[in-house]
This record gives structure tokens, sequence and C-alpha cells, in this order.
């Protein structure tokens, strides 16, 4: 499906990349050469892009090759046998379930966190201040077994907001594209993604959404077709430089 | 040799669906709520989708097959375009057009108060903007196979238009009619992505059973199994019904 197809291509072109371009230990700089391929969040698609740029341009030679999608699909994937490097995941669910199928070549690490704000459109149609306002508007979640979902569900109970939404999105950005085309008035959607569509829609922070704290970790996958090549982009993803990005994207240091 | 294989190729993986299948979970599985709420829905607005591409394609399909006017050559070009269009692309404009900030929809909103989004209207609409094609082609190539002197001679007996259609050529076509009719809702009860980009997403009231296989896949793989194989049951009944009673019978 929509999510599916790219990562498989992706998959693919990995594997392909990989036995033309040789053993990855012959690379010089020690770890890394070749093209690694990672499997991210949706969340991450605009720093992990920009970080994976930066990480090429240090070690010349080195491809890195990225699927972004719902972290609970990716990781499905994953325990399917998809050939891929990293893991990183917008909950601690997801990973437990590739950590769980024994397809983690290590622990996880925590790499960010984020949280979550209304998103409303730059006019704010439904006058929104708070999370209580939503309940008199049309308000776009994620659906419950997506990680934005969760922390909706969670961010709403601890401030005792009963709302009915008019649609539980499949995952962050489809909630975030009704808002942008109007169709909704709001959406509870990560800081991160609401930052990345600054341009047209305005993201209104709520106290209530420190109840809902998202942790991302990150892991190399035990059937990595370029074992030192992950811990190379693990390391990098780390280092000052790359935090930095992840900052400036809105994610907070763990 | 490529015949078994194509053959295998079409029949593996529902075949697969069936081995996986949680046999001993299954009765649970199916009792929960949700899963006959969707399927309900389901099949109600694969229904209406279907009444409505038959309300609006047969009267279509008879210009472009007798009406001899100019333009219906584009017109025919423009009718397939929502069959090789991606459905989310066609969600996607679905909501350009019927929208609460859409051309129509926008009117709609500000004139009625209603907005097509996001309701059980909403996903009639888009499963119709997907299934309708495949019904104007079959019931047109049925009136071209129709011998159109018949209606002709209906005339000269002093039959009005509507009532040669209606006494004539209807009963002429009727097989055309029921495979188009048969196409059209099959295609409407698997419609994913127009009806999730432009319905979205809500359990009862848009979430039918190819969302609900979506989302089940996010969390649980036995619960998406199981709402996968009553889809599947359910396809295969109501086709192999339908095709003895009226396809059969040509």
């Amino acid at each position: 499906m929509r999510i599916r197809l790219p990562a498989v291509i992706a998959a693919t072109l990995a594997l392909v990349a990989c036995g033309g371009t040789g053993s990855p230990a012959a690379a010089p700089g020690g770890g890394g050469g070749g093209t690694v391929t990672v499997l991210a969040a949706a969340s991450l698609t605009e720093a992990f892009t920009r970080i994976g740029q930066d990480f090429e341009r240090t070690r010349p030679g080195t491809t890195v090759t990225f699927s972004f999608g719902g972290s609970s699909n990716l990781a499905q994937q994953i325990t399917a046998g998809a050939p891929a490097d990293v893991f990183a995941a917008a909950s601690p669910d997801a990973m437990a379930t590739v950590t769980d199928a024994g397809d983690a070549a290590a622990e996880p690490v925590t790499l960010v966190r984020n949280q979550l704000v209304i998103a409303v459109p730059k006019d704010n149609p439904g006058g929104i201040r708070r999370l209580a306002d939503l309940t008199t508007v049309k308000v776009a979640l994620c659906a419950e077994q997506v990680p934005c979902g969760s922390a909706a569900a969670k961010a709403l109970t601890a401030a005792g907001v009963t709302l009915t939404p008019v649609t539980l999105e499949q995952d962050v950005k489809a909630a975030l594209a009704k808002v942008k085309l109007g169709e909704v008035d709001a959406a509870l959607v990560y800081r991160t993604d609401a930052k990345a569509a600054a341009a047209e829609v305005d993201g209104i922070e709520f106290p209530e959404s420190a109840a809902a704290v998202n942790d991302y970790p990150i892991v190399a996958l035990k059937n990595a077709p370029n074992p030192s090549g992950a811990q190379a982009f693990i390391a990098y993803v780390q280092s000052e430089p790359a935090r930095q990005v992840l900052a400036e994207a809105g994610f907070q240091r763990p | 040799m490529p015949a078994l294989l194509g053959l295998a190729f079409l029949a593996l993986p529902p075949a697969g669906l069936l081995i996986r299948a949680p046999w001993s979970t299954l009765p649970q599985r199916l009792a929960e709520p949700g899963v006959l709420a969707a399927l309900r829905l389901s099949v109600l607005t694969a229904s209406l989708a279907t009444l409505v591409c038959l309300a609006l394609g047969v009267p279509l399909a008879w210009v472009l097959a007798r009406s001899g006017l100019p333009g219906v050559r584009y017109a025919r070009a423009l009718i397939t375009v929502p069959l090789v269009l991606p459905p989310v692309v066609g969600g996607v404009a679905l909501l350009l057009v019927f929208g609460r900030r859409g051309l129509i929809g926008g009117w709609l909103d500000a004139t009625f108060g209603f907005s097509l989004p996001f309701t059980t209207a909403g996903v009639v609409v888009a499963e119709a903007f997907v299934a309708m094609p495949f019904l104007v082609i079959a019931v047109e190539g049925a009136l071209r196979g129709a011998d159109a002197r018949y209606e002709e001679a209906a005339a000269t007996l002093g039959a009005g238009r509507w009532t040669a259609f209606r006494r004539v050529t209807l009963p002429l076509i009727a097989p055309g009619v029921a495979a188009g009719a048969v196409l059209c809702w099959a295609r409407a009860l698997g419609e994913f992505g127009a009806t999730i980009t432009f319905a979205g997403n809500f359990p009862g009231r848009t979430q039918t059973m190819p969302l609900a296989v979506y989302l089940a896949l996010e969390q649980d793989v036995d619960a998406a199994i199981v709402l996968s194989l009553v889809l599947l049951v359910v396809s295969v009944v109501i086709l192999a019904a339908l095709r003895d009673r009226w396809i059969g019978a040509r």
C-alpha cells in the first residue's frame, strides 16, 4: 500500500547497491561506506533527510537510503524480513515489536522526544486557544493504533477532555494534511510536524501534552546488510551537529 | 506452464489468508462489535454507490453508445480517467471539489451548512467515483452489442424514447447491466484510497472493511487477517450467488 511499496523498493535498491559497491569494510574512514538503509518514523522525515545529507558529506562514498512511514508498519516490515540497517521508531511499542522478534543487534537507545501540539489552519477558523476548545469544532486525530493516536488519547485523558473527532487518520502526516486542506479546524499532531508545515498551519502548545511525551528509540538491526554503516549512522545522529538539526525541527533531548 | 504459474500467483495469496488465519480465536474476534459495524457499513455504502452508478451510469452509457453526438469520443476518454487514476489521487481531487473549501463543497457548506467529507455520504461519493466507469463501460458494451433496429421498430410502432428504452432496450441489455453492477459493487466494496482520503476514517461512520484491515495491521496482524477473511468470504459468496442468478442466465 501507500507506505509499504517505497520501503520494498528502497530495500531492493539497497540490496542491489550493496552487492555492487563491494564490502563496506573496504571503505576508508573505518565504518561507513556503501549504502545504509534507514527505516524511520514519518515524523522524522524532514530532520533525518537533512542529517542523511550531512552524513553523506562527511563520509564520501557512503549513501543513506531512507524509507519513512508509520512506525508500527515499518516494524512489521522488519519482522517480515525487509533488509534494513537501522530502525528509528516514534514509540517504544513499535520498537518492542522488533526487539521482541529478536531482530535488533543491540539495546535501542532513546534518540529524541516529541510532544503533541494543536495544529490549526493559519486563519484559525475555530478560534482555538486551548485543548478544551476542540470539543466544539471539527477535529482530526490519529487512530489509536499508531503512536500519535495513543499519545493524543493519553493527553485528552490527562486533560479530562472528551471529544468526538470527525476522523481517525492512519498517520500523523495524514491528520496534518486534513488541517492544511481546511477540512478540519484542528488536529493533534507532533510539534515537529506542525513546525515542518509552519507555512500553512500554526501549532498551539498545550500543557496537557506533557502527559504524553513520545520517546523515539533507534537501533541497529541484526540482519543489516551493512552493519558498520549502521553503527556509523547511529553514532552520527547522536553527534552535536545532528542534535542541532533535530532540535531545530522541534525535537527535545531525551 | 505460464498459465499454471499465473493461476498459482492469483490463488496463493487468498490461500495464505486461510492458512495464517487464527482459527482458534476466530469466533471471539468475529463477535467484536467493530467487525460487524465495519461490515455493515461496507455493504451499505457499496450498495448505495452501485445504485448511484446505475442511476447516472446507465443513461450516460446510452448517450455514449447511441446518441452519435460530436464530443462522445472525448466524453468516453474522460470517464475512463477514474479507472486509471490512483484512488488516493481521486480522493484528493474529490476533496478539492467537494471539500469544505472546495469548488462545489465550499458553496454547499456556505449555503446549506452541509459538507460531504467525513460522512457516510462521502464514502458513497468516493466509491461511486471510483466504481462508475466499470458500470458505464460494461453497459456501453452491451448497448453496442444490442441491435438498435429493435428500438427503431418500437419507435415506428409509436413508442416514445423513454418507453422504448424501458420496454425494449433495458430487457435486451439486462445481463450487461447486471454484470456491470456486480463489477461496480465489487470495486466499491474494496475501495480504500479514495475513501480514506476523502471520507476519513471513523468507526461506524466512514470506517469500511478495507480501512479497518489497514489500521488493524498497524497493531494486530491476526485481527487484520480475520477482517480480510470476512471481506473475502462476503465478496466470494455474493459474487457467486449473483453469477448464478444473472450472468449465468445469459
